[in-house]
Formats: C-alpha cells, sequence, structure tokens
C-alpha cells in the first residue's frame, strides 16, 4: 500500500488551476446578482434625428414636469436610457413620452441590466433570459414559397409574351403550366422552332423541352428556385428588421429558421396586436416624375402645392415635390440589387422590370431624358394607440420619397440608379425597392406571448425550486455523509456557479425549462459524489486504511462516472438538435450542467477531500 | 434513519425476475391498451390551436368566462382554472382560418375586458400553435427519442457489450413506454416540456443502468467463480445503496419543482417523477434479467487482450 503522507494531495498546481477555474466562474456570474431596471428606451425614428444631451436634458425635464419618479436618464450610443423604479412607473412614461414625442422618436420598453458600467466594459453581461422569463412576443412566420415561385412565374410569362412579340413570332397561348413552368402554345411548328433558338438565347437559364408538337415548356432550373427562395426569405427578413425597429423593441431577434421561416422575437413586447400590425404591413411602390417648374422648398414652406404636384418628403425629411402622375408602380419590378457602377465604380442600384413595365418606363422616360425621377415608398399601416385609457385603432400610411435620380437615358427593362453616396445607401436602396415590389406572402404559425409579471413569476418560482432543491439535497447528503456530505453540497454550489458563469458567457437563452434542467442536474451531479462515497465506503469494509480507500474511491468510481453522464449527455444533445424555444433551453442547462459537474463532483470535491484529509495519518474516517 | 444499512445486503433480487417481467409485460400492456384506446390528451404543441391565460384581480367563476366567450363568437372554448382562481386558462381547438387564428389571444382578451368585473384583466401568456408545426414537433419529438436510444445503444455496445446494450435498451424503453402510458392512462397533458422531461428520463434511466453494469462487468472480471446469475445479483446490492440514494435525492428535487415550479411545470415534473421511479426498478430487475435471458456469461465480458494493459490491479 502506498505510503499515506503522498496519498491524496494534488500539486499546488492543481490547486491553483481549480482556484482559477472557480475565481472565473464567480467573475461570469457576477453580472447576474445586479437584477434589472424597467427601463425606457428612446430612439431617433430617422438617422439625422439627434439624441444628444440637450435631447436629454428636455427629457429629463418633461419627467419632472410630469411627475414621474426615474432612477436615472442615460445617453449611451445615440439613444436615451431612462430606468424607473417600478414597471407601472415606466410604461406610464412610455405612453407619455410616445405620446409628446410622436412619430419621429421610437419609444420601446427595456429591461436594462444593472450591471455596473465596469463590468459591461469588460464584456461581463448576465444571462439572455428568455422570453417566458421576461415576457415578450415570440413568432415564428412562415413564408409562402409556393406563391413565391408562382409570382417568378407569372413574371416570366409576362416576359417571354413581350419578347415573342417583339421578334414578332405567332403563338397561341403562354401561361404557366399546371404542373410548373411555363407554356407556350403555338400555330406552326416553323414558329414554334424560330420561338425556341430565340428564347434558348434570351432566356438561357431557363430550362426547355416540348411536350408536343406545338408547345414548349420552360421551368425554372432548380439552383434558379432555390435562389429565389433564399432570395424571397431574406428579403422578407429584411422587411421584418425595418418593421422590428420602427416598432421599437430593445432587443430583438429576427432569425431564418429552416429554409422558408423565421423567427421574430419581440422582448418586452405586449401588445401582440399592434406587433401584427407593424409587422404585417403591406408597401408599395411609386416611380413618378419630379416636378420641375416649381421650387420644392418654397411649395413647402408655403404649403402652397401645385395642381398636378404633390408634395412628399424624403428620408432626411426634405421636401420633394413630385407630379401626380404615377409612373409606374412596384408591381412592374422583377428584381432590384446593387452594386458598383462599372466605368466610374460608385455604387449602384440595378433595377429589372417586367415587359409591360418596360414598355411604359420607355415611353415615359423617351420625352422626359434630362428631368428627374422619384420612387415613393409607400406603406399602409394601422396604429393602436392609448389615448386617455380608451383603445384606438386608426389606419395611415406612410409615404416617403427614396430617390430622387436624373433620367439620363430612354430606360427600358434593364436600368440603373447612380448618384448614390455610399454602397450602404445603394444596399438600402435595392432592399427597399425589393420590399415594395415582390414581397412574398408571409403567415404567422405560431405565436407565444407571455405577459411580463408571468414573466416575473417564472423566475421567482424558478430560483425558489433550485434553492430548495438545493437545501434539500445539502440536508440529505450531509446526514447520510456528514463532512463528505458538505464537500458534496460545495461542490454542488460550485457547479450551479459554473452552469450560471457558462450561461452568461456564451449568452445562451435561460429559459424556465431551462431552470428545470438546472434543478434536475443537481440531482443528478450529486450521484457522482453518491458513487465515490458509497464506494470509500466499501473500500474500508473491505479492510483498506482511510487514506487508501479515498483514493481507491474515487478512482474506481470515475469510469462509472463518465459512463453514466455520457449516455446522459447523448440524450441531452438529441434534445437540442430537435428542440424548440425553452425546450432547448433546457437541453442546453442540462449538457452544461453534466459537463461542469464532472470537474466539480470529480475534482473539485476531490480537492476539498484532499485538503481537509490528505497527507495526514487517519486511523479512522467517517462517510 | 440515514445510516441506513445497506452493505452486506444480500438480496436475491433476481430470484423474482420472472415475476418482475410478468408483471412489467402487463404493465406495458395496460399502457398500450390505454394509448390504443384512449391516446394520448395531447398539447397545443402537438394539436396546434390556442391556449390563452388570463389573470383576473378577484376571482372569477368559469361558467361566467364560458358565457361570455360564448357570446363573442368562441362558443368551442374550454375553460378551466389555472393555479389559482383568479386565473383561467382558455383552450381553442384550432380553426380553418389561420390568419384569423393568430390574432384570437387578442380578441379572447378584449371580450373578457368587456365583460363585467373583467376590466382588470391581463394576458398572462399567450399561445398559438399552427397545424403545421403541431404534426413537425410530433414527428422531430419521435425522431429525437429514436435519436437518443440509437446512440445510447451504439454507446454501450462500444464501451460494455451488445446483450448489457440490449438490456440497457430494454430497460429505458419500458420506463418510455411506462411514463408515456401514466399520461395517457390519467389523461394528463401531453406537451413539449413533458416530451423534454421524457428525454430527460431515458437519460436518467441509462445513468442508472449503467452504474448496476459497470459493477457486473467489474464483478465479471474480478471474481473466478460464480454463476452469472450470482454475478449479478452481488452487482445489484453492492450498488444498492448508491441506487436509492441517488433516486431520492434526485425525486426530492423533482418533487421540489412539482410544487414550487408553478402549474407550468406540473408535467414536467410528474413525467420526471415517474421515470425516476420506474427507471430505478426497471435498472434492477428488466436491464439486468434481459441480459441475463440473453445468456450473458463471464468470457463476454473479460478484457481483450489490448485492454488488458488496462486493468487496474
Amino acid at each position: 500500500m502506498a505510503n499515506p503522507y503522498t496519498l491524496n494531495q494534488y500539486s499546488w498546481w492543481k490547486y491553483l488551476l481549480i482556484g482559477l477555474v472557480m475565481l472565473w466562474g464567480l467573475i461570469f456570474a457576477l453580472p447576474n446578482l445586479f437584477g434589472e431596471d424597467p427601463a425606457v428606451q428612446i430612439s431617433g425614428a430617422r438617422v439625422n434625428i439627434a439624441i444628444d444631451s440637450a435631447f436629454q436634458t428636455r427629457i429629463a425635464g418633461l419627467l419632472d414636469a410630469e411627475q414621474l419618479p426615474h432612477k436615472r436618464v442615460e445617453l449611451e450610443e445615440g439613444r436615451l436610457l431612462i430606468r424607473f423604479p417600478d414597471p407601472e412607473g415606466q410604461l406610464k412614461a412610455a405612453d407619455i413620452l410616445r405620446d409628446r414625442l410622436g412619430r419621429d422618436y421610437i419609444v420601446a420598453l427595456n429591461l436594462a441590466s444593472s450591471t455596473p458600467g465596469f463590468l459591461r466594459a469588460i464584456g461581463l453581461n448576465p444571462m439572455y433570459l428568455g422570453l417566458d422569463l421576461r415576457g415578450g412576443v415570440h413568432f415564428l412566420m412562415q413564408v409562402d414559397m409556393d406563391a413565391t415561385v408562382k409570382q417568378i412565374e407569372e413574371s416570366y410569362v409576362e416576359e417571354i409574351r413581350t419578347q415573342l412579340r417583339s421578334e414578332k413570332i405567332l403563338y397561341n397561348t403562354v401561361g404557366r403550366a399546371s404542373g410548373g413552368g411555363v407554356q407556350v402554345e403555338f400555330k406552326e411548328e416553323a414558329e414554334r422552332d424560330k420561338a425556341a433558338a430565340m428564347l434558348r438565347k434570351n432566356l438561357s437559364n431557363l430550362k426547355m423541352d416540348e411536350p408536343g408538337p406545338l408547345s414548349l415548356r420552360l421551368t425554372l432550373g432548380e439552383p434558379e428556385i432555390k435562389e429565389k427562395r433564399d432570395f424571397a426569405l431574406q428579403q422578407n427578413i429584411t422587411t421584418l428588421r425595418n418593421r422590428v425597429n420602427e416598432l421599437g423593441v430593445a432587443e430583438p431577434i429576427i432569425q431564418q429558421q429552416g429554409s422558408d421561416r423565421i423567427v421574430v422575437q419581440l422582448p418586452g413586447v405586449q401588445d401582440t396586436a399592434r406587433a401584427k400590425e407593424i409587422l404585417g404591413a403591406t408597401a408599395t411602390l411609386e416611380f413618378r416624375l419630379a416636378d420641375e417648374e416649381n421650387d420644392w422648398n418654397q411649395a413647402a414652406s408655403t404649403s402652397r402645392i401645385p395642381l398636378n404636384s404633390r408634395l412628399y418628403k424624403d428620408r432626411e425629411g426634405r421636401p420633394v415635390l413630385l407630379q401626380k402622375r404615377v409612373m409606374l408602380t412596384g408591381d412592374s419590378i422583377v428584381d432590384a440589387s446593387s452594386g458598383l457602377e462599372q466605368q466610374s465604380g460608385s455604387p449602384a442600384v440595378y433595377v429589372t422590370l417586367d415587359g409591360k413595365g418596360a414598355k411604359r418606363m420607355e415611353d415615359a422616360t423617351k420625352d422626359n431624358i434630362g428631368k428627374r425621377m422619384g420612387v415613393v415608398f409607400i406603406e399602409n399601416k394601422t396604429e393602436t394607440r392609448r389615448v386617455d385609457g380608451e383603445v384606438k385603432k386608426t389606419a395611415f400610411t406612410i409615404e416617403e420619397v427614396i430617390n430622387v435620380a436624373t433620367i439620363r437615358d430612354r430606360l427600358g427593362r434593364r436600368f440603373q440608379i447612380t448618384g448614390l453616396d455610399s454602397t450602404r445607401e445603394a444596399r438600402d436602396l435595392a432592399l427597399l425597392l425589393r420590399a415594395g415590389a415582390l414581397a412574398s406572402p408571409i403567415e404567422i404559425i405560431e405565436e407565444r406571448t407571455v405577459g411580463p409579471s408571468a414573466g416575473k413569476e417564472n423566475i421567482a418560482q424558478g430560483f425558489r425550486a433550485a434553492a430548495l432543491s438545493l437545501l434539500v439535497i445539502a440536508v440529505f447528503m450531509t446526514l447520510r455523509y456528514k463532512t463528505f456530505g458538505l464537500i458534496a453540497t460545495a461542490a454542488l454550489a460550485a457547479n450551479v456557479v459554473l452552469i450560471i458563469a457558462a450561461l452568461s458567457l456564451l449568452q445562451a437563452t435561460l429559459t424556465l425549462p431551462g431552470i428545470a434542467g438546472i434543478v434536475l442536474t443537481m440531482g443528478m451531479a450529486v450521484d457522482a459524489n453518491v458513487l465515490i462515497y458509497e464506494r470509500i465506503r466499501e473500500e474500508l469494509r473491505n479492510g483498506n486504511s482511510p487514506q487508501a480507500a479515498i483514493h481507491a474511491g474515487f478512482d474506481r468510481a470515475f469510469d462509472t462516472i463518465l459512463d453514466s453522464n455520457l449516455t446522459t449527455l447523448i440524450a441531452a444533445i438529441m434534445l437540442f438538435g430537435f428542440g424548440t424555444g425553452p425546450i432547448k433551453g433546457f437541453a442546453v442547462t442540462l449538457s452544461i450542467g453534466i459537463l461542469t459537474s464532472m470537474f466539480t463532483a470529480v475534482t473539485g470535491s476531490r480537492a476539498l477531500v484532499n485538503l481537509i484529509y490528505g497527507g495526514r495519518k487517519l486511523s479512522k474516517l467517517t462517510v | 434513519m440515514w445510516q441506513f444499512s445497506l452493505y452486506n445486503t444480500n438480496i436475491d433480487f433476481l430470484r423474482w425476475r420472472k415475476l418482475a417481467i410478468g408483471w412489467s409485460i402487463a404493465v406495458l400492456l395496460i399502457a398500450f391498451g390505454s394509448l390504443l384506446i384512449r391516446g394520448m390528451n395531447l398539447g397545443l404543441d402537438f394539436t396546434g390551436g390556442t391556449v390563452i391565460e388570463v389573470r383576473h384581480p378577484e376571482s372569477v367563476e368559469i361558467p361566467r368566462v364560458r358565457e361570455t366567450l360564448a357570446k363573442a363568437g368562441f362558443g368551442d372554448a374550454q375553460v378551466q382554472h389555472f393555479g389559482t382562481s383568479r386565473e383561467v386558462l382558455i383552450r381553442i381547438p384550432p380553426r380553418g382560418d389561420q390568419s384569423n387564428a393568430a390574432t384570437l389571444s387578442n380578441d379572447v382578451l378584449h371580450a373578457l375586458q368587456g365583460a363585467e368585473g373583467g376590466a382588470g384583466a391581463t394576458l398572462a401568456r399567450a399561445e398559438f400553435v399552427g397545424p403545421q408545426v403541431g404534426q413537425e414537433l410530433v414527428e422531430q419529438g419521435g425522431l429525437a427519442m429514436l435519436g437518443a436510444l440509437a446512440g445510447i445503444l451504439i454507446y454501450i455496445m462500444f464501451r460494455f457489450e451488445w446483450r448489457l446494450a440490449v438490456g440497457a435498451i430494454a430497460a429505458t424503453v419500458h420506463d418510455v413506454i411506462f411514463t408515456i402510458g401514466w399520461f395517457s392512462l390519467f389523461h394528463l397533458e401531453f406537451d413539449l416540456t413533458v416530451l423534454a422531461a421524457v428525454l430527460a428520463v431515458i437519460g436518467y434511466s441509462v445513468n442508472d443502468t449503467v452504474v448496476v453494469m459497470d459493477r457486473i462487468r467489474e464483478n465479471f472480471r474480478k471474481r473466478r467463480k460464480g454463476s452469472a446469475l450470482e454475478i449479478m445479483n452481488q452487482s445489484i446490492n453492492e450498488t444498492l445503496a448508491r441506487t436509492i440514494m441517488t433516486s431520492l435525492v434526485t425525486l426530492l428535487s423533482v418533487i421540489v419543482l412539482y410544487f414550487l415550479g408553478g402549474a407550468v411545470m406540473h408535467g414536467f415534473s410528474i413525467a420526471l417523477i415517474v421515470g425516476i421511479v420506474v427507471g430505478t426498478y426497471s435498472s434492477i430487475y428488466i436491464a439486468s434479467a434481459t441480459a441475463l435471458y440473453l445468456g450473458i456469461s463471464r468470457e463476454d465480458l473479460l478484457p481483450r487482450a489490448k485492454e488488458a494493459v488496462d486493468e487496474r490491479p
């Protein structure tokens, strides 16, 4: 048997390592101690609206005048954060501020972490709470991809018709085929062959086959369908992001899920009706010629608007005078993409129109070269506001000029818009053009809303359950294993700290089932200690010396601990792979808990046992 | 009482293996029968539809809520108290029209707020799940369960031996069917969190089984004499103290969760409580007895030549 004075001793670096890990855990878990303040966040609805210290003073004055008790008004990164002592004050203030500030500002409810700035400055943040714990809305939206493909095919129908006409090829019908694709019927075979040659050249991206002697069928290739579907999804995500921004939500999540779904999470939003209204707004585009005869600024300042014109504002709020007659609407746009213009290398937006649109565009531009043309973005919305406690719904339209450009040439099927300030502006314009043109229909297929008080209650209940579990386990373990039971309890507490630290570090979402996962992990983590201690008892009964029994207990139980933990981890990973939302949270805490418990229950408790018992001569050991 | 002496116990567990297996088969038949006849009380996550939890400042009567809802066009709503008498849970079955379904929660809340005594009603929780999502979750849930079982089977086959692996899987499947059968028999709602709990039961049950199997392997290698039955019995006895201690501790923490975790966690905790109890039983009886019936012997568990190096003295 080995020398009892060398058994069960860790070298200094092992203690140091364990100490460092625990220190790391405590530091990362630290931000969670500070809690959160109900807050209102104010940001500008447009880029040029300044949120500065003057605004800060104005808001602080306004709050004082309205006698709204608040903790602090903070200015950070172009937004204003007002902290309140309670949610009631927050809600009341938000209503009043929304009313006073109007549409130029976005007023959002938020839960602001009270973590001191110096901790946040070094990247330490509290755990990210799931919607079931903080309250808010979760939407799962599905993009109607069949409709998307249908839209694309319809634009091709139009396109093919125009091309056949311009080449003077005689055809009977052009239409969408029942099995997908576009089918063209001809009167004569010769005409069909001419058409086939022409379409093969002009629309080389389409696959062509001949279902009958007098017909041609053109179908979209798989890669193109995939590309269009991705495009439709991205476009919807962009549109949703823009709308969520104006909804004023503190930390929204808008993400792709699967091939045709979008997850939208809006923490703190309770009025789902309003959220749906804004997310579901429809947008259209109009191309109008500019009014070149009158002074725009003068028209705006005198509000004397010429008979055939309409006054608009651009995104910076400057007046724009456009003709009443609409040149073209967004329906005609097939595609809009941003890029760099080849000659000058300056940012540009490339717009593709369908056949009809191209014709109208040509007619409208050929006599207006050198004049300006404006693009108006129109959003139809309904808004619900609380006015004196009454819920009022108003429908309104926002019209905004997103671009004014000079017509340099006769514009046809494809044209470009240049003179943009940056590639970012080009990208934004392309996105807006697409958003107003061919938005694919989306529908909400899942909604989960948790009220803020229910969220608070969930946290409280989860916290109480976890705390009591820890206490019950501590009592149980100490009654059975005495000092060793206390060591196991210490290891368990360390495990909880490490789980919280890991969740904070990964910024993984903590949900109510996630808390349940922590509670369950606590039960399963002590299993390692139970295995070790029972093994030590066995070794003692077999006549081993206390030191040797401790050594063998830890050593022999390890294989079993590893096996049993790994099998549980397999189940947890499967759960993570399939789970959604809250369930994923359960899988995350379970997996992290299994991994950290291997460290705390084996290495951590071993270190404590070594510190207490190691290197001493023990005649008797109570386990 | 905590120093329950479980050393040197020599209970002939496997003597009752026939009885135990007979009992398990009978219980599983009941579970299957219930699943066939009564079916599952599937929650919103799987069926689709809308669930709305509304809080009132004062306690409310269910019939009045029902009446209010019927007037507002929700005659098909199921209403029950949830947690306390001030809270009501309203379920509305899936409707044909999707776009309207998504706004149901607002309409219901407005209807309740408009009713007498409902002015202070607030929305605690609203969930809407479209039918296509529910169908997918059923499929994915089944897949996750099968995936977990397959992964564990492979791991145990790799680490131990196929007879023990089959025994472990038999025990785990037994626990899963038992737990699901329990939910069917008592008509408890089976939702996503319960499914998560069932997957945790898989993890827990295997965990428990693996501990016993580890000891069986160790004893087969260590002891040169004794029949397979004797060694298995001995292994179960040796790990008995641990089995009971761990099960009790885990069970206690889950019971705490049942009482303190709130009504949302009830199904979850019940699944785990049932799963832990049967998991403990099955790792003693089902896993070992299955391996025994499959004819496990010492030779099957002796270390292969290359592993002999790792053998501890």
